[in-house]
C-alpha cells in the first residue's frame, strides 16, 4: 500500500506561504502572550493547590462561592478535576504560607476551613501542591537554560554529522516548532508546567528527527546530482521521503492522542503539547528546515558545490549503486 | 545459515532475559506466581506520583551555622579576654562578623594573643580606636555551610528512619537544598513537624525568674542582661506539675548550658509521677560527669529545659543527678514520642525552611497508573492496527520489534532500579512512537529498492544497510535533548528522560537487529518471489 507514491510536489515553491503563515501563528501567539501572559503552573508560580474529592457532587460554582470570602480578589482557579463521577475539584490560590517553619501550608488550612464552613459536603483532601516563590524562579531558569542548551547541541551534532547549514536549518525549524507550539499553549491557555516543559524538549528531539531523515537523503542525493540545481535536489529529497514522514508522524501522532485521551489529568498539558509539536515538526520538517539551507546557500546554487568532499564527516555508508537508483527516481 | 541460527539465538537469549527481569517480577505480583528474591528486588519500582505519598523540599539555612561557629569564637574571645584582663565588648552583628571595640593600647599585644589564640577561623581588621572588626575566612565560611548541609540531611534521615517509612528518599539538591521523598505516608503534618524541628536541647541554670514580664525579670540586675547570661522565654513550670502556656514567662539564664542535646545517649517516653506523659534521658558518660558536677554544687536552684530557645520547665534542683533525667512539658503521649523521637536522633545543625511540599493520595496515584495503562494499551493497539493494515505481514515483524523493544525498556529500567513515573509512562508510549519510525523508515526503503527491481532478498538488505546511519543519527539526536532534559528534571521529569534514553537504545537494537532477523528468518531456506510490504 501506499500513501504516497512517486509524488513530485514542489515543495519550494510554496516556502514563502510557509514561512508567512507561521509568522502569523507566531506573531498571533506572542499577541496572546503579550496580552494575557502564559499561564504559569503552580510549580513555576507559586501558590497552594488542593483537591479535595467530595462526598457528594458539588459544582465548581458552589466552591468557588466558598473560597471567595476567604480569598477575597484573589486569583483563584477551581476546575472539575479527573472524572466527574469522583467528585474531585482542583482548587488552586496563588498565595503560600510563609516559608519559615513549617508553615507553607498556612493557606492550605485556610482553603480547608473555608469549604467546611461553607456547608459544602464532606471531603477528604487527595492531593496537594504547595510551592514557595523560591523553588518557582529556580525552575524557570532552569527551564530555559536546558532547552536553549539543547539547541545549541542539536546545532553542534548536525553541524558535525552535516554542514553547517544544515545544522542552521535543523535548529530554527526546532525553534519555529517551539515558539508555534508556545503560540498554541497560549491560545488554548495550557498552563506552563514542569511536564509540559518536559514536552517542549522532547518535541526538540523529534523535529529534528524528521528534519534529520530528509537531510540525510539531501546529502545523499548531492553525491549522485551534481550537476543538478540545489533546490531540484532539496525537492527530489523532501518528495522521496514524503510517505515515510507522512507515516511516522501519524503513529507519532496516534501515540499522543491515545496520551491526550487516556492518559488522565495530570498528562492533559504533556500530551497537548506533543500533540502540536508533532504536527507542528512535521510540517517545518518539510517546508522550512529545507528551505533554510536553500536561502543559506543561494537557490540557484548547484549541487556540485555542495557535494560530499565538502562534507566535515561523511557517513561511512553509500554503496555505489546509488546513483543509478536516484536519477531513475528523479526522472 | 549457521550466521542466522546465532541472531536466532540471540535474539531468543535477549527476550527471555529481560522478559524475566522486566515483565515476569510484575506478572509474579498480580497473579501471585512463585518467584525468587533476588528477582523480586528488582521489580520496577514506581515514583511518588504514582504510589503516593509525600515530596518535600527544604532549604537548609545555613547562616545559622555560621551565627552559631560566629557567636561561640566572639564568646570565647570574651572570655579570654577577660581572663588576660582586657577591657573590651565584643558584639555579634551578622552571621560571619564580629567587632571587638575599646581595646586600650597598651593592651594591644595581649588582645591580639587571644585573637590568635581563640579566633583562628577568622581575618581581623583594625580600626580606629582599638576597635577591630573580625570576618570569617572564605574558606571556613564554604566549610561550614556544606558540613550544615551534609549534618542536616543525616539528622533528617534517621529522623525519616525513626518514623518507619519504607524506602524513603532523602538527597541534596543544589547546594542547600534537601529533597525528601516519603512514599505511603498520609500524616503530612507530623512528618514536617518531625523533619523540620530543631531539636535543640540545652540544660540551663536559672539565675532570675521566672517572671510575669522582661523588666520584672532584670529588675534585680538593674535592668541590663549580664555578658554570660541571657533571657528566654517559655512555661512557668517550676515544679512537676501542670506547666502554663507556653512563652508566658520569663528566664535569666546562663549563657552556657551544663549539657546539651549532644551529651544524651538515648531518650524515652515515660510518665512522670503525675501519670503525665513526658521525656526521659540518659547522658552519655561526659555529659554526665559535667551534670553531677553541676546538679551537686546548685541544689536549691532551678535548671531550665531549654529546647528550641523556649522552656519547656525549669524544676528545682533536689539533689545531685548524673547520668539520666526527665523533660516536663505537659505532653500528650504523641508530643511526647515525637520529642524523644528528635531528641534521639540528634538535632540540625540550622533551621529549615519549606520551599515546596506536595502530597499524593493514594486513589490519585491509582488513577494516574490506571489511565498510564490505558493509554499505553490504546497506544499500542492503535499502532499494531495501522501497520498490520499497511505494511500487511512484514508489519507483523515490525509489531513484534515493538514488543520486543517494550519488553528491554521494562527490563532495563528494573535492572538498573530506575523508577517509573507518569511522565516516564509517557515516555513509554512515546517510545512505541519512536519506535515504529523507524520500521517505517526501513519498510520505506524496502519498498523503494524493490521498486528498482531487485530482488527480494537485495531489497532488504540495502533497505536495512542504508537506513542504519539515518537511524544512528536521529536516535543520537533525540539522546542529546533525552540528556539536557535529565540534567534539568527533578523527579517525575526524570524519570520520564529516563524511559526515553532507554527507550532510545532499546530501540536501535530492535528496529535494527531484531526486526532483520525476523526477516531473514521468513527468507531462509525459500524462494520468495514477492513481499508482502
Amino acid at each position: 500500500m501506499h500513501i504516497f507514491k512517486n509524488t513530485n510536489f514542489d515543495f519550494l515553491k510554496w516556502r514563502w506561504h510557509a514561512i508567512i503563515l507561521s509568522w502569523v501563528i507566531i506573531l498571533a501567539g506572542v499577541a496572546a502572550i503579550w496580552t494575557k501572559g502564559i499561564p504559569m503552573g503552580v510549580e513555576f508560580a507559586g501558590g497552594t493547590v488542593i483537591i479535595p474529592q467530595f462526598e457528594q457532587a458539588v459544582s465548581v460554582e458552589q466552591v468557588r462561592t466558598a473560597l471567595d470570602r476567604t480569598f477575597r480578589g484573589g486569583d483563584i482557579v477551581v476546575q472539575q478535576y479527573g472524572d466527574p463521577a469522583q467528585n474531585q475539584v482542583m482548587v488552586r490560590v496563588p498565595q503560600v504560607g510563609a516559608e519559615q517553619g513549617g508553615s507553607l501550608s498556612a493557606t492550605q488550612t485556610q482553603i480547608e476551613s473555608a469549604l467546611k464552613q461553607a456547608g459544602l459536603p464532606g471531603f477528604k483532601v487527595v492531593g496537594s501542591e504547595i510551592v514557595g516563590p523560591v523553588v518557582g524562579q529556580e525552575l524557570r531558569s532552569k527551564g530555559f537554560w536546558a532547552t536553549v542548551l539543547s539547541l545549541i547541541g542539536l546545532l553542534l551534532y548536525i553541524a558535525f554529522r552535516f554542514q553547517f547549514s544544515f545544522g542552521v536549518g535543523a535548529v530554527v525549524a526546532t525553534i519555529h516548532d517551539l515558539l508555534i507550539t508556545l503560540a498554541f499553549l497560549a491560545f488554548f491557555r495550557y498552563d506552563m508546567s514542569l511536564n509540559v516543559i518536559a514536552a517542549i524538549l522532547t518535541i526538540t528531539g523529534f523535529s529534528t528527527n524528521d528534519t534529520i531523515v530528509i537531510f540525510d537523503r539531501i546529502r545523499e542525493n548531492l553525491r549522485s546530482h551534481r550537476r543538478d540545481a540545489l533546490d531540484h535536489v532539496i525537492n527530489l529529497s523532501i518528495n522521496q521521503t514524503l510517505g515515510r514522514t507522512i507515516i511516522t508522524s501519524g503513529t507519532a501522532l496516534l501515540t499522543a492522542l491515545a496520551l491526550f485521551f487516556f492518559g488522565g489529568e495530570v498528562l492533559h498539558g504533556f500530551a497537548f503539547t506533543m500533540v502540536v509539536g508533532i504536527i507542528t515538526g512535521t510540517y517545518s520538517s518539510v517546508f522550512i528546515a529545507a528551505a533554510i539551507i536553500s536561502f543559506w546557500r543561494g537557490s540557484t546554487a548547484r549541487a556540485a558545490a555542495h557535494a560530499p568532499s565538502t562534507v566535515a564527516a561523511p557517513s561511512p555508508q553509500q554503496p555505489p549503486s546509488r546513483s543509478k537508483q536516484n536519477k531513475k527516481r528523479a526522472s | 545459515m549457521k550466521n542466522l541460527r546465532w541472531k536466532l539465538i540471540t535474539v531468543v537469549t535477549v527476550f527471555v532475559v529481560f522478559f524475566g527481569i522486566g515483565v515476569y517480577p510484575i506478572l509474579a505480583s498480580a497473579y501471585h506466581l512463585p518467584i525468587p528474591g533476588w528477582l523480586a528486588a528488582h521489580q520496577l519500582r514506581l515514583g511518588l506520583d504514582l504510589k503516593g505519598g509525600v515530596h518535600l523540599v527544604l532549604r537548609v539555612q545555613t547562616d545559622d551555622a555560621l551565627r552559631l561557629e560566629t557567636e561561640q569564637e566572639a564568646g570565647r574571645l570574651q572570655q579570654e579576654l577577660k581572663t588576660r584582663g582586657v577591657p573590651a565588648t565584643v558584639t555579634t552583628s551578622d552571621p560571619t562578623h564580629f567587632r571587638v571595640e575599646g581595646v586600650p593600647p597598651a593592651q594591644e599585644q595581649a588582645f591580639r594573643q587571644a585573637a590568635t589564640q581563640e579566633a583562628p577561623n577568622f581575618d581581623r581588621n583594625s580600626g580606629v580606636g582599638g576597635s577591630y572588626t573580625f570576618e570569617m575566612k572564605p574558606n571556613v565560611v564554604i566549610q561550614l555551610r556544606e558540613d550544615a548541609v551534609v549534618q542536616a540531611r543525616q539528622t533528617i534521615e534517621r529522623r525519616v528512619n525513626e518514623l518507619g517509612v519504607t524506602e524513603p528518599s532523602i538527597a541534596q539538591q543544589g547546594a542547600d537544598q534537601i529533597l525528601v521523598q516519603l512514599p505511603g505516608v498520609a500524616d503530612v503534618g507530623r512528618a514536617k513537624e518531625i523533619i523540620g524541628r530543631l531539636g535543640t536541647l540545652e540544660l540551663k541554670l536559672v539565675e532570675q525568674g521566672p517572671a510575669g514580664t522582661r523588666d520584672d525579670l532584670l529588675r534585680a540586675t538593674g535592668g541590663i542582661v549580664p555578658p554570660d547570661m541571657e533571657v528566654v522565654t517559655g512555661a512557668s513550670d517550676t515544679g512537676a506539675g501542670v506547666g502554663a502556656a507556653a512563652g508566658s514567662a520569663f528566664y535569666l539564664v546562663r549563657r552556657l548550658p551544663v549539657v546539651t542535646g549532644n551529651d544524651l545517649r538515648s531518650a524515652r517516653v515515660e510518665l512522670d509521677e503525675n501519670n503525665q506523659p513526658a521525656v526521659g534521658f540518659t547522658l552519655k558518660p561526659a555529659g554526665a560527669t559535667a551534670f553531677g558536677r553541676a546538679t551537686g554544687e546548685n541544689i536549691g536552684r532551678h535548671l531550665a529545659i531549654v529546647l528550641d530557645k523556649s522552656v519547656q520547665s525549669a524544676p528545682r534542683i533536689e539533689s545531685r543527678i548524673s547520668d539520666a533525667g526527665r523533660i516536663h512539658g505537659s505532653y500528650t503521649q504523641e508530643e511526647a514520642q515525637d520529642l524523644s523521637l528528635i531528641l534521639r536522633s540528634g538535632a540540625l545543625p540550622a533551621t529549615l525552611t519549606y520551599l515546596e511540599e506536595r502530597t499524593i493520595g493514594p486513589s490519585l496515584g491509582a488513577d494516574s497508573i490506571r489511565s498510564g495503562i490505558t493509554a499505553s494499551a490504546v497506544g499500542l493497539l492503535l499502532i499494531t492496527a495501522f501497520m498490520l493494515v499497511y505494511y500487511k505481514l512484514s508489519g507483523v515483524n515490525a509489531v513484534i520489534a515493538l514488543l520486543f523493544n517494550l519488553i528491554i525498556l521494562l527490563g532495563l529500567m528494573s535492572y538498573i532500579g530506575a523508577v517509573m513515573t507518569l511522565p516516564g509512562i509517557a515516555g513509554f508510549v512515546l517510545t512505541m512512537g519512536i519506535g515504529v519510525d523507524s520500521n517505517v523508515l526501513i519498510f520505506e526503503r524496502i519498498k523503494e529498492e524493490l521498486e528498482a527491481q531487485r530482488g527480494v532478498r537485495a531489497a532488504i538488505n540495502a533497505g536495512f544497510s542504508r537506513v542504519v546511519w539515518t537511524l544512528f543519527d536521529t536516535h543520537l539526536a533525540a539522546l542529546i535533548s533525552a540528556a539536557f532534559l535529565f540534567q534539568f528534571g527533578t523527579g517525575a521529569i526524570r524519570g520520564f528522560a529516563v524511559t526515553l534514553f532507554l527507550g532510545l537504545v532499546s530501540n536501535l537494537f530492535t528496529s535494527i537487529f531484531v526486526s532483520k532477523t525476523l526477516f531473514e528468518f521468513e527468507l531462509a531456506n525459500r524462494k520468495v518471489p514477492a513481499l508482502s510490504i
